[in-house]
């Protein structure tokens, strides 16, 4: 099995051979407790990830994926944040049950972080070398020595000139893109099994994002780590990523591999997603399509699909229970009580 | 940077000279007679001669630049006669119209006793600050932050005269554990006295410590929550930085920065607030010998000790800003 297989929390989870999967994710829920009470930001999603696979996950604002993926190394500020239920396993542990300690050993060594703004991500009064060396030093117990030499090794790799002479500069000496290749080589440089890019190329402009996106692929055929990519551009998914999980308040309603979300899509929510793609034969079109409505209020665990109300498809069955995943053939699933048997909402 | 600050130092001269001259003038102008404190037994035609043979006759601007030659010349060349034994040719040094005592000469008296307890409450107010404020931060709202708070709000809205009378009633009339006076004849050569001295200190060190400490904590709490969530402060974590180093090193070096400049421009004005201190406590230093030369009408005195505040103040505010392009890669001012 190489592929993923995703339920969600209110259905049976199947048992995941932990052998073929690098990450296995079951039915997370993370909250945060705020001054009107509580936001149930991820809502049990469910998902494995199998070595070298690249999983992109997208979503609008607010639609739990960076939430998620922080929540699996407990990146977030916890309180407010809460990690509810759920376990993630990443080699044969239970990521969820460790010691600060012990996750501390895996960020930024086994499991690698790039954030989505470059510009804010790195220390403005630290030099890039000290960044880069830092989780050298830390996980591989290298001397400055080694972890400089190392260091000018990751940036050659990520494609920064004269890097020896560049290890002594400034963050805010290097652009934008620069920024994002350095931010790159420290969550590589501990060779990780698993890379978390949350939306790596949103702050970028459109020529340096097809920069990173193309050293990213290229990084990857390389090294052969796993990547999550999250982003809320299907465009960059439908170039490098090898399967699709689409989020929508706080669960991931459709689930497959690249080629069939662009080809058969299945949820109502993804096929609106695509509509909305403005494209680039004939002329001008009028208005740029959009979905009508607004994202949900997550101030309770879904009971009811959180699309329906967003929904052109919507039925009686929608607004009774949450639908959970339906297996639509191999590895394409979806959310949505229209794939269940009977076939209507 | 070595550039930069021998630019600002030159820069510092005219200045130090505009500076001085509204000071100069503004006590010139001030209806003050130095020969009102002679006893009336002086004839009038003596009073004058007096008058005269301290350059009062002298037209105004003469007189700033006599004062000024005195202080920038003859005051180092006479203490360079006395420290190597030169021999230049001096003039007449600046006398205090008090005291007939040259000025520098008192200045230099006093200056140990205002640094001992200035610059003592300086640091105790530093060394509590900053740790107050990095634990403030980082459990903001817990019950030590509110107390730290609490405790910070009335060092700084309570004035030092208030503290430091209260300090007395209690631990020196009600306890005695301290003396209300400050003995600067006293001599530290044993334990005893080194004893003594420590206790001497401690109200108006704890006096001026409490509200300098106040000030600072604040700008250290505001600055490290201001840091702390920072997106690079989440990029330390990921990369699996123990939280005591993502907070001590990479949160703590941004923080310092805009505090780091608080605590030199404040230093200069610590002098100021010490005068008042200095003076519930009797300490006989910078700050008492302003009040006593304002009263008696002591021009040259109240000038140069106003004038050296004012070099501490430009002095500082240098310091604060090479300390500044020190801590923080992004302004260098080459």
């Amino acid at each position: 099995m190489s592929g993923g297989v995703l339920r969600n929390s209110t259905e049976e989870v199947p048992v995941v051979q932990k052998g073929d999967s690098v990450l296995s994710v079951q039915d997370l829920r993370t909250v945060f407790h705020t001054q009107d009470g509580l936001v149930h930001a991820v809502n049990g999603i469910s998902f494995t990830l199998a070595p070298g696979e690249l999983l992109g996950v997208v979503g609008e604002s607010g639609s739990g994926k960076s939430v998620s993926m922080m929540s699996l190394l407990k990146l977030l500020p916890m309180p407010p944040a809460e990690i509810v239920e759920g376990s993630v396993h990443f080699g044969g542990r239970d990521l969820l049950q460790l010691s600060d300690a012990e996750l501390r050993q895996l960020r930024g060594g086994d499991i690698g972080f790039i954030f989505q703004d470059p510009m804010t991500s790195l220390n403005p009064v630290f030099n890039i070398g000290f960044q880069i060396m830092e989780p050298l030093r830390i996980h591989m117990g290298m001397n400055k020595k080694q972890a400089a030499d190392r260091a000018v090794e990751l940036l050659e790799l990520v494609g920064i000139p004269s890097a020896r002479q560049r290890l002594r500069d400034f963050p805010h000496q290097f652009s934008g893109g620069m920024r994002q290749r350095v931010m790159i080589a420290i969550a590589l440089a501990c060779d990780p099994k698993v890379l978390i890019a949350d939306e790596p190329t949103t702050a970028l402009d459109v020529t340096v994002q097809a920069q990173i996106i193309e050293l990213v692929k290229g990084l990857r055929q390389k090294l052969g780590m796993a990547i999550v990519w999250i982003t809320h551009d299907l465009g960059v998914v439908a170039g490098i990523a090898d399967k699709v999980a689409v989020m929508y308040g706080g669960q991931i309603v459709e689930y497959s591999d690249v080629a069939s979300i662009y080809s058969d899509p299945r949820h109502p929510y993804t096929q609106a997603l695509l509509r909305t793609l403005p494209t680039q034969e004939g002329g001008r079109t009028g208005r740029l399509v959009s979905i009508p409505g607004q994202a949900p209020n997550l101030n309770a665990p879904p009971a009811a699909c959180s699309f329906a109300p967003r929904c052109e498809h919507v039925g009686p069955k929608c607004w009774a229970a949450n639908p959970p995943l339906f297996d639509i053939h191999g590895q394409h699933s979806s959310a949505c009580w229209l794939e269940s048997e009977g076939g209507t909402a | 940077m070595l550039n930069y600050t021998i630019r600002r130092l030159i820069l510092a001269v005219p200045t130090m000279l505009f500076i001085s001259f509204v000071i100069f003038a503004i006590i010139k102008l001030s209806p003050s007679d130095p020969t009102a404190g002679l006893p009336l037994t002086i004839p009038p035609e003596v009073r004058e001669k007096i008058r005269e043979a301290l350059g009062f006759n002298e037209p105004f601007i003469v007189q700033f630049f006599l004062w000024l030659k005195q202080l920038v010349v003859t005051e180092p060349l006479y203490w360079m006669n006395q420290k190597f034994g030169t021999e230049f040719e001096i003039g007449q040094r600046m006398i205090s119209y008090q005291t007939r005592s040259p000025v520098l000469d008192l200045i230099v008296q006093r200056i140990p006793q205002t640094l001992w307890v200035v610059g003592t409450s300086y640091i105790v107010g530093i060394i509590i600050a900053v740790p107050l404020g990095i634990i403030s931060a980082y459990k903001q709202y817990s019950v030590f932050d509110q107390i730290g708070t609490f405790i910070s709000m009335i060092g700084f809205s309570v004035p030092t005269f208030f503290t430091g009378v209260l300090l007395i009633l209690i631990f020196s009339v009600n306890l005695g554990w301290f003396p209300s006076i400050y003995d600067t004849t006293h001599v530290v050569d044993s334990w005893g006295s080194f004893w003594y001295q420590i206790k001497q200190m401690i109200m108006p060190v704890m006096v001026l410590g409490l509200f300098n400490a106040a000030q600072i904590s604040r700008y250290m709490r505001a600055s490290m929550l201001d840091n702390l969530t920072q997106d690079y402060v989440r990029t330390a974590r990921a990369k699996g930085v123990k939280e005591q180093t993502v907070v001590l090193v990479h949160v703590l070096r941004n923080s310092m920065i805009p505090v780091v400049t608080v605590i030199a421009l404040n230093l200069p004005s610590v002098f100021g607030g010490a005068l008042i201190t200095e003076q519930v406590f009797q300490v006989n230093g910078l700050g008492q010998l302003l009040i006593l030369a304002i009263q008696g009408g002591d021009v040259p005195m109240v000038q140069t000790v106003t004038v050296i505040f004012a070099v501490l103040i430009v002095l500082f505010n240098l310091i604060a800003d090479v300390l500044y392009g020190m801590l923080d890669p992004r302004i260098r001012y080459d």
